[in-house]
């Protein structure tokens, strides 16, 4: 049976229609897909991200232990509410998540990892903290809601209470602020500017039907995948896992190799694959004709396979088809897909395909 | 449960077949498929004058979600596709039963067509997968 978040009846209540996804029945739309995705991008659409754990690591170890449990370095956090997105390894160099994690003091960092691999996650952090003075809190008590669009924040800010609105008001992006119970992020998934918001479950179903009324579009994660395909943010399971290195997951920015002395979980193994080269590369693609790129097709330049799409699908904001792809370093600026048997021709782009609702790759 | 016209045919693969006469059928997918796959925003169809063998791939229709096979509800000849829905797939989530259609056949056997399930059947058929 899949777990339920608490705004489930909402969804319902709002016409969405239920799949499960990571072990929860989550909506995947509305009505339309596009029509939630075009929202976002043009005004201000909402997401139930419940389903994600909020894990708190409170203690005087804190910074000691994320500085060895993940690969970016949560040293170069140095204001207070600095929030940094960074992937947690294995030994192997593999990616066991990605996740934000967010700097309130030294004392306390609250992280968010992926539902699907919550409790795995949850599991690692508990079994890598030994030794170090810290408790791991995982906040099942806690919803999450992501306003994102250019008109996000604008309608949700008159909805907060005085307190908190203030200094939401004046957040930079990337950074959170908090109160008591909400705390409130200027960041997202959708490649435009926005709020995630954590809250008390109790509270999440009247301001779910607030923000309903302010004019903000329930969205389903159909949309969301789009729009963070379009904003070039990779997908945990799809983009990247426990098999794969962040190094061939266009991540190397996520990784602090300096100050050379933090020996980090994996840094080993990536100094190794860094050391040996040959990597493969991670690039965008474009379609050039009709069709739609799909995860997993295999990609040709001439009889040779040079790689694979990692996520791919159709973006509602160019009309065309995009893609993520890992493939070879030497891959030339235009190659070929399958596509049942097919070979149609794709076009090297960077990873960004949109952003602020603009395109952001020639076409 | 979404519409179901009575005056035509269904399979259990979700498409819908419409008796034009003279051993002629119009075909494409039904409400109830075009909502399962969401926005669509490709479709593939054969060359007119390609064969069709009944269970065989004949279309595909490809949403924001996923890719789908449309299968040949019937052997015969395709003799005309629904150029629009190269440039609008859309007309399938809009219109599945007018403007959404995929294709016509000339029917090798115009008898086989009894054969195909009705309305109630095909209702009958899709909220069982529902549920």
């Amino acid at each position: 049976m899949d777990q339920k978040t608490i705004l489930n009846e909402s969804h319902r209540a709002m016409g969405a229609r239920m799949v499960p996804f990571g072990g929860w029945d989550m909506p995947v739309n509305y009505g339309s897909q596009i029509e939630e995705h075009h929202a976002v991008r043009q005004d201000a659409g909402m997401f139930d991200v419940s389903h994600m754990l909020v894990i708190d690591i409170k203690g005087s170890d804190s910074t000691h232990f994320l500085r060895h449990l993940i690969a970016n370095d949560v040293a170069r956090l140095k204001e207070s509410g600095k929030a940094l997105y960074s992937c947690m390894l294995n030994e192997q160099g593999g990616v066991i998540d990605d996740l934000i994690v967010y700097y309130l003091d030294d004392t306390w960092f609250r992280m968010v990892v992926n539902a699907g691999t919550a409790d795995k996650d949850l599991g690692w952090i508990i079994g890598q903290s030994s030794g170090f003075d810290i408790e791991v809190a995982p906040r099942r008590d806690l919803a999450m809601i992501a306003v994102q669009g250019p008109n996000a924040v604008a309608k949700t800010l008159p909805l907060l209470n005085d307190e908190i609105r203030d200094s939401a008001g004046t957040l930079k992006p990337f950074h959170a602020t908090w109160d008591s119970s909400w705390f409130i992020g200027r960041t997202g998934y959708t490649g435009e500017d926005g709020f995630e918001i954590i809250l008390p479950e109790n509270d999440a179903t009247d301001f779910w039907q607030q923000l309903a009324d302010a004019g903000v579009r329930p969205c389903g994660l159909g949309s969301r995948d789009t729009l963070r395909l379009e904003a070039g943010m990779n997908l945990y399971g799809s983009d990247m896992d426990e098999e794969t290195s962040p190094l061939e997951a266009g991540l190397k920015w996520t990784i602090a190799l300096e100050p050379a002395e933090r020996d980090f979980v994996g840094r080993q193994a990536l100094e190794a694959k860094l050391a040996e080269g040959n990597l493969k590369t991670f690039v965008g693609l474009v379609l050039e004709g009709r069709g739609i790129l799909r995860d997993h097709l295999p990609l040709f330049d001439g009889d040779k396979q040079i790689g694979e799409i990692t996520s791919g699908g159709f973006s509602p904001t160019l009309e065309r088809s995009i893609a993520y792809a890992r493939v070879d370093a030497d891959a030339p600026e235009q190659f070929e897909v399958e596509i049942r048997g097919k070979r149609l021709p794709v076009r090297k782009t960077k990873i960004s395909f949109v952003r602020n609702g603009k395109a952001c790759v020639d076409l | 449960m979404s519409n179901v016209p009575a005056d035509l045919k269904y399979t259990n693969s979700h498409e819908w077949i419409r008796n034009e006469g003279d051993g002629i059928v119009t075909i494409g997918i039904t409400d109830h498929a075009q909502e399962l796959l969401g926005d669509l925003v490709f479709v593939e169809l054969p060359e007119v004058g390609a064969s069709a063998e009944t269970g065989s791939e004949i279309a595909v229709v490809e949403s924001v979600k996923a890719a789908s096979d449309v299968y040949s509800p019937l052997d015969g000849e395709v003799i005309e596709v629904n150029e629009a829905l190269v440039d609008a797939p859309e007309q399938v989530n809009d219109s599945a039963y007018e403007d959404g259609w995929l294709l016509k056949l000339k029917l090798a056997d115009a008898g086989a067509l009894d054969a195909l399930m009705n309305a109630e059947a095909y209702t009958a058929h899709a909220e069982s997968e529902d549920h």
